[in-house]
């Protein structure tokens, strides 16, 4: 029996609380709060993407394709594979682990080509120039303000920073789920409940990251002949 | 008694679908946003609106908060919302340094020339 089912065998005593007074593991608990933290590392990072786009000239780069199709179907995917780790989930809760792994795998399937795709579109970036702290020369050109003012070289910069450090959250999630999938029969529900909480949450962040850095920086116009 | 009864996870594969459903809805309809000539704080306040909403779904159906106990959501929800608000504390200075930058310059940074070879 897992530590959330035995919770609710103690005797609520004092507050109310009992021994579990969240009716979840200690695990899960941790879990909740390690997402939390990495929350706030997110939300820092976008602030500081959003402090820097407010006070800078900010260029608007991306074209529909590949940029929009790719950041598009990439999103596709991460939703898909939330709602495949959530039947994992509850066909664990069912206490069906054959169909749990299956699930679980379907998950990292999605995960794995939201990181191909997300890969791609970096290379075709990279290949027309963009660096950390330096933009393509065309885009310069093309998003020089007609006062002067140059579009800002941290574009690149924010844009590798958060994109990366998701894509790294997604690999993470991928590892994870395959050591669950792997070992499912031995774990307990809970801890496959855990791993789905942490998968879910790397989806929650990309649902922030998609709209503030790539819709908001559609090549509307064309500015850059795409 | 049985330990899978305990283990009970709320919610169908129906509801799941449903949720995955709208998800995607919403995701078209700001891929679709991206293409309309909008003022740039209507555009985040919509956009960030549906990303908050993509979120709740997200964290109440699929992480499947919801379905527990009051006492975790309001350990985990209010103070997660309190310490993003507080970040927008340093937001005002980004119109500051905008407005310093490029004030008195005529025209864009351009490398300096090299040095010319005695």
């Amino acid at each position: 029996m897992s530590t959330e089912a035995r919770a609710g065998h103690f005797p609520a005593i004092d507050w109310n609380g009992g021994a579990f007074p969240y009716r979840v593991g200690h695990r899960k608990l941790g879990m909740w709060l390690f997402i939390v933290s990495d929350s706030l590392t997110f939300s820092a990072l976008l602030m500081g993407y959003a402090y820097l786009r407010a006070s800078n000239n900010w260029p608007t780069p991306f074209p529909f394709y590949p940029s929009i199709v790719f950041s598009s179907v990439m999103t596709f995917c991460l939703l898909s594979s939330s709602l495949t780790m959530v039947f994992g989930v509850s066909a664990s809760s069912k206490g069906d682990k054959a169909k749990a792994r299956k699930w679980i795998l379907a998950t990292i399937f999605f995960g794995l080509a939201f990181i191909v795709l997300h890969l791609i579109e970096w290379n075709h970036l990279i290949s027309e120039g963009l660096r950390p702290f330096y933009l393509p020369e065309h885009w310069a050109k093309v998003f020089t303000l007609a006062d002067g003012t140059p579009p800002t070289s941290l574009f690149g910069a924010t844009f590798f920073a958060i994109t990366g450090l998701h894509m790294f959250h997604v690999a993470t999630g991928a590892i994870y789920l395959l050591v669950v999938a792997a070992r499912v029969k031995k774990l307990k529900h809970e801890d496959i409940e855990i791993s789905g909480l942490y998968w879910h949450f790397v989806d929650l962040v990309w649902m922030f990251v998609f709209p503030l850095i790539y819709i908001m920086s559609v090549d509307m116009h064309g500015a850059l002949g795409h | 008694m049985n330990a899978h009864a305990d283990e009970h996870f709320a919610g169908s594969n129906k509801l799941f679908t449903s949720v995955w459903v709208w998800l995607v809805v919403l995701t078209l309809v700001e891929i679709f946003l991206a293409y309309k000539t909008l003022p740039i704080h209507i555009m985040l306040t919509i956009l960030l609106g549906l990303s908050v909403i993509k979120a709740a779904l997200i964290v109440a159906y699929f992480m499947h908060l919801k379905f527990e106990r009051l006492s975790l959501i309001l350990t985990v929800v209010p103070m997660l919302v309190v310490c993003i608000c507080l970040l927008f504390v340093f937001f005002p200075d980004s119109f500051r340094s905008s407005e310093l930058r490029y004030k008195f310059q005529e025209s864009a940074p351009v490398a300096p020339a090299p040095a010319e070879e005695p």
